[in-house]
């Protein structure tokens, strides 16, 4: 029997008992409806976490470190070059190295510690990065209020806009994110900021030395990579402006809340963790650093620039790696809600087969008389099956069309429930066409699978039977 | 003009070709310890273009063996040869195809699907042999309108008197021009007069268009009237096979021009 004419009689045939199909279908949507909702819930979150990523201005940049550190980012990278104790260390010849790559904006060392800031006396312990000045074109210092550091070794300080609310005692209100930078930065721009910090100090040089003195010979490198003291330093840094830049987004490997010039940042040869590290190594003449940030001109050259440095023989890290961990993670919490979304479709499965066979016992002499005037098995098997696939694809729409609206009733709910909590809305829910064409299909799918049984059972009844009883 | 007017194979269909040929057919069940001899060694022959009867009491195997010979079921020995083919040897969808381009059948409840109406029930054999949808439509209409049943073809059978289904189910059994009309007691749902008529319809077919007609009866008056030979069964054998000269003289007259008899 042709496809045109199959789809005919399923159809006749399914609005015969139209009650009974009608309320397996019902059940179909159901279960088709669970799926895409647990599904979309599952893309949506997926999506709210690449936003997120996206907001963090990290996708033109690669964090670089060297194979030593054991400290990598990149847990599952393949380890191609040499093994991690006979890997490259990360210093000044390799930044320039690096820096010399096709594609690579500049590469600078990333420079951050955790230390105390006194401002009006009171202390504040927090973390400290340096910036180039490069950053200044970065999307995240487009809304600084005040203005960027004028020089690379002026004593100034970008606050980033918690920190900001911290100084000025105001605590900020979990989910109240509208404090506007432009409120906060007036009373403090100008103001000074008392900066304490640890000097790592090469053990025969001077103790004279000050913190801005920037003539350290590469003598006295060479013998802090041996051996140092350690002298606690104060500086004094102008607040110069306050970031408006999100404190949860990733701005490198970890989190700063007050940022310094790069070139002043260098000079203060600032204890930082990995320096204890650096004592077993051998002594080099030349500064060695923990990673490297390397901007690259374009997001879309930053898995070559990244490929061409592992080559090198460095750990590197970027959003791509991130988002694809990321990407990872919702695979298989997409797997998880799926299998939990499938349970009612696979009732709904059950459904399909009882309802098929309570036809077949109800059909069973119109199946008879239909093998009597010709129809082969594979007639009777592919009219069941028609019927089957038939409820499964309405089943299907129906349940796209719920598992939306039951998508979009939560979202609203829940939205509604984030702004009396103050959170700003977010978009939780998303049904893409491609999970629209997948539920549909595999709606289509199962039901011919649940199909299988009853098809068979029909296809097989024995005629002279079927027809013997009035 | 009419469809039916031309079987798929001549006409004229020799009468000494051999239509139906079963060899020694036996047809056993086992009811739970029980074994129920339903067709026990019946030999018999029907040539083409032969209106034959097939009698006995209720029970006797003839209703088995049409059904064997409908292909709807198959023997647990002996061979039934339809057309030089055995249908023993032929697989399921074999058989399924020579139910649908070989055989047409119809029985005492007339069998029509009830859901469809009676151009869709005459409609649905050409579906399964998969006919130009273009075509199906007036080849149902002349197959109803040749029964008599053009004003009546988007009813339901449920709205028709039993004569008017019987007719339709006539008209399906013949929509894929089949050599061969099996009749399962055609006319025992039926009063005296619409049996006459669908019998006088039935010797029509098998006049005018040569088809072979076995049909099973427990009716002798039936079967005197209109079939050219009879065959007695009885605990599923044969115990009679003559020729019913009436029927012979009357159907010679259109079947046979040269008055040939056997």
């Amino acid at each position: 029997m042709k496809l045109p004419d199959l789809t005919e009689l399923a159809l006749r045939n399914l609005r015969e008992s139209l009650l009974r199909n009608s309320l397996t279908t019902i059940g179909i949507s159901v279960g088709v409806a669970s799926l895409v909702a647990m599904l979309s819930l599952g893309i949506g979150l997926q999506q709210l976490a690449s936003r997120r990523l996206m907001k963090s201005g990290l996708f033109d940049t690669v964090v670089v470190t060297s194979r030593r550190d054991l400290r990598n980012f990149g847990r599952d990278e393949e380890r191609s070059g040499p093994a991690p104790a006979e890997s490259r260390i990360l210093d000044e010849p390799t930044r320039l190295e690096i820096e010399r790559l096709p594609n690579v904006l500049e590469a600078y060392p990333d420079i951050r510690f955790i230390t105390e800031l006194r401002y009006e006396d009171k202390p504040h312990l927090t973390m400290v990065a340096a910036l180039p000045s490069s950053a200044q074109s970065n999307d995240a210092f487009e809304t600084v209020q005040g203005h960027f550091f004028s020089s690379d070794m002026a004593p100034e300080a970008i606050l980033q806009k918690a920190f900001a609310e911290e100084l000025l005692g105001k605590t900020p209100r979990p989910g109240l994110d509208e404090t506007n930078v432009a409120e906060l930065a007036p009373p403090l721009l100008g103001k000074e900021l008392t900066m304490r910090y640890a000097q790592r100090e090469a053990q025969q040089t001077a103790p004279s030395k000050t913190a801005n003195d920037n003539s350290t010979s590469p003598a006295d490198q060479s013998l802090a990579g041996a051996a140092y003291s350690v002298v606690s330093r104060e500086l004094k840094l102008k607040i110069v402006g306050v970031a408006d830049l999100d404190p949860e987004s990733m701005r490198g490997p970890t989190r700063a809340r007050v940022f310094l010039p790069l070139g002043l940042a260098e000079t203060l040869h600032v204890m930082q963790p990995t320096d204890l590290r650096e004592l077993s190594r051998a002594a080099s003449d030349q500064p060695v650093y923990s990673s490297v940030s390397v901007r690259v001109k374009n997001p879309s050259q930053v898995l070559t620039v990244e490929n061409a440095i592992k080559k090198m023989g460095f750990n590197t890290f970027s959003i791509l790696d991130a988002s694809r961990s990321i990407q990872q993670f919702f695979k298989v919490l997409d797997v998880f809600l799926g299998i939990f979304g499938s349970l009612a479709l696979a009732v709904a499965c059950i459904g399909i087969v009882n309802t098929l066979v309570m036809a077949i016992l109800e059909r069973r002499r119109e199946i008879g008389i239909m093998k009597a005037i010709g129809a082969s098995d594979g007639d009777v098997k592919k009219l069941f099956f028609a019927e089957a696939g038939a409820m499964g694809i309405l089943g299907g729409i129906v349940g796209v069309a719920l598992g939306w609206a039951i998508g979009q009733v939560i979202n609203l709910g829940t939205n509604v429930y984030l702004k009396r909590q103050s959170f700003p809305p977010e978009h939780f829910w998303a049904v893409p066409w491609w999970l629209v064409g997948f539920a549909i299909l595999f709606s289509f799918g199962v039901s011919l699978i649940s199909g299988l049984y009853p098809a068979g059972r029909a296809a097989r009844l024995d005629p002279v039977q079927a027809l013997r009883y009035e | 003009m009419n469809s039916l007017d031309r079987p798929s194979q001549s006409s004229a269909p020799a009468i000494h070709t051999t239509a139906i040929q079963a060899e020694q057919v036996c047809r056993h069940y086992s009811m739970g310890e029980t074994l129920i001899r339903a067709v026990d060694g019946v030999t018999l022959t029907v040539r083409a273009g032969e209106f034959v009867a097939l009698l006995g009491s209720s029970g006797s195997g003839k209703s088995s063996v049409l059904n064997l010979i409908a292909g709807l079921d198959r023997p647990t020995s002996g061979s039934v040869i339809v057309q030089e083919r055995d249908l023993a040897q032929l697989s399921r969808e074999e058989l399924a195809r020579y139910r649908l381009h070989t055989v047409g059948m119809v029985f005492q409840s007339f069998n029509l699907i009830a859901s469809m109406t009676l151009a869709e029930n005459v409609e649905l054999p050409m579906r399964f042999a998969e006919v130009d949808r273009g075509k199906r439509d007036s080849l149902a209409r002349e197959a109803l309108m040749r029964v008599g049943l053009q004003a009546r073809m988007n009813h339901r059978p449920s709205e028709l008197s039993g004569g008017e289904q019987q007719r339709a189910a006539l008209a399906r059994a013949l929509i894929n021009r089949p050599q061969l009309l099996l009749a399962d007691e055609p006319t025992g749902n039926l009063d005296s007069h619409t049996g006459t008529e669908i019998m006088n319809m039935v010797r029509e077919f098998n006049q005018q268009l040569g088809m072979t007609v076995v049909m099973v009866t427990h009716e002798r008056a039936l079967a005197e009237r209109y079939a050219q030979r009879l065959i007695f069964l009885a605990d599923g054998k044969l115990v009679g096979d003559e020729p019913n000269l009436p029927a012979v003289n009357v159907g010679s007259h259109h079947a046979r021009p040269d008055g040939e008899r056997p």
